[in-house]
């Protein structure tokens, strides 16, 4: 297929991730930077959610894939660790996309200091709202879900389980 | 060159040199790829390298030996996150094993087996027990559930507290590694400590054998707070932690999960000098290795 030359931001803005298909890398806060440096080649910035995220190989092959068929031929995608992936990350179209897929979009992740990181023996604090229902009166059920972005709550007002992004 | 690729697949492929070499994760996913890995000046590379085995180490030993609870944990919910720990763990191994392979550790070690995998894949895969520099306290058997929480909680606190601190090393890509791991970690120790909580505090029969938990995972906290030459080298220039300087906040936190769970405290072990820092390991390292490496080894150009 013949591409036809456009914004490379706006070709890398419109891939996905693969575990929430519903966000564009843009929305989830891995999408970094675009950039087309002088002899024409494109730069992508990424960045890892979590360390041993198995999505990060994907991710840069769907953003090659991506501006390869809009025609652009020299591509690199790099990997940047700093400043760190928070789930402060996702953008505020991304926790409404989130909250339409009825997975409950993440609160203000903790903050970590320099110094001692303070241990948390009660129970999770974290709350969410049913993206269902919209009931506040939701308990955690698993504080690991099927991926490793997500924990696992249960609805006391209508019942569903729901999916919640955990905020780190 | 233009590449328009059909699938996502060609693209995986074909960003990669197109071999169709996915065996052990093969090149398709460097976790360094584009990170500026410069030693700062005043940086031993040989001392970095070999810091980053330690820590990649523990992180890829931890990850396997909680990987043996996949299928076999007492509840679903509890497997799921045993693996979900299990993989933030062997993601900051294999950034820390690719940081050790950026500044030159494989060295002379290279070989034609491992010549076209990934120096982080190359180190996991190819390395004998003695060239590993985990801590004992990671290679230890899982014994029960109790156990194993009570070994999370230990391994994590430690290493929570060196990375809180790493993350001022002035390696950056060490420094970030490190931020990185931190909200994993922290989420990790709290997950492990709840546990222990809701063991020691439980039953008559969880608190028994949570504490037969504390009782076997204690002697290991004795070779945990010396630093060997490397670290107290590392720490001088700046780069790492010297392990004797976490030992106060170690003791402190692990006290209070105890005290709070109504487990017995054993008695502190003496420190004594952390050989498996420096290769002297058990036969529980060699045989957890052999599931480890073997298919890699009997195999090393395997492809699928």
């Amino acid at each position: 297929m013949t591409g036809v030359l456009t914004d490379p931001r706006a070709v890398a803005e419109t891939v996905t991730d693969p575990e929430l298909p519903m966000l564009t890398l843009a929305d989830l806060g891995v999408l970094r930077d675009v950039r087309t440096e002088d002899d024409g080649t494109v730069i992508v910035d990424i960045t890892p959610t979590y360390s041993g995220c198995p999505a990060m190989g994907v991710m840069r092959a769907d953003l090659l894939h991506a501006l390869h068929s809009a025609g652009f031929d020299d591509v690199e995608v790099r990997t940047v660790l700093s400043p760190a992936w928070s789930t402060d990350w996702i953008s505020e179209a991304g926790r409404r996309k989130l909250a339409a897929a009825g997975i409950a979009p993440p609160g203000k992740a903790p903050v970590r200091p320099a110094g001692p990181v303070p241990l948390q023996l009660g129970p999770s604090r974290r709350t969410a709202a049913c993206p269902l229902c919209g009931s506040a009166d939701t308990v955690e059920q698993s504080e690991f879900g099927a991926t490793a972005c997500k924990a696992l709550r249960r609805c006391r007002s209508c019942g569903e389980p729901f999916e919640h992004v955990k905020e780190i | 060159m233009i590449l328009h690729e059909e699938t996502v697949y060609e693209a995986l492929d074909h960003a990669h040199g197109g071999e169709g070499h996915w065996a052990f994760g093969t090149g398709f996913d460097e976790p360094l790829a584009g990170v500026d890995t410069t030693v700062p000046e005043g940086i031993d590379p040989a001392d970095l390298g070999a810091y980053c085995l330690m820590l990649g180490d523990d992180a890829l030993v931890l990850a396997q030996r909680l990987t043996q609870w996949v299928t076999a944990a007492p509840e679903l919910e509890e497997e799921v996150a045993i693996g979900n720990t299990a993989l933030d763990l062997l993601g900051q191994a294999r950034l820390l094993l690719a940081r050790a392979g950026s500044v030159g550790v494989l060295g002379r070690s290279r070989t034609l087996a491992t010549d076209s995998i990934p120096d982080e894949d190359a180190l996991a895969y190819f390395r004998d027990p003695d060239e590993f520099r985990n801590t004992g306290l990671v290679a230890a058997e899982n014994g029960d559930f109790g156990q194993t929480v009570v070994r999370l909680l230990v391994a994590s606190t430690v290493r929570l507290a060196v990375f809180a601190r790493l993350r001022e090393s002035r390696d950056p890509v060490l420094a970030a590694i490190a931020a990185k791991g931190v909200n994993e970690l922290a989420y990790h120790r709290d997950h492990a400590a709840r546990w222990v909580l809701r063991l020691g505090d439980g039953t008559a029969e969880s608190h028994r054998r949570v504490q037969a938990g504390v009782d076997a995972v204690w002697p290991h906290l004795a070779d945990l707070f010396t630093a060997t030459d490397v670290e107290r080298r590392l720490t001088e220039a700046g780069v790492a932690v010297d392990p004797a300087d976490v030992r106060e906040e170690v003791v402190s936190v692990l006290t209070q999960v105890l005290d709070q769970a109504t487990l017995r405290v054993p008695e502190w072990p003496a420190d004594t000098p952390p050989r498996s820092r420096t290769g002297e390991h058990g036969p529980e390292l060699s045989a957890l290795l052999e599931t480890l490496q073997g298919l890699a080894r009997r195999h090393p150009a395997a492809t699928w």
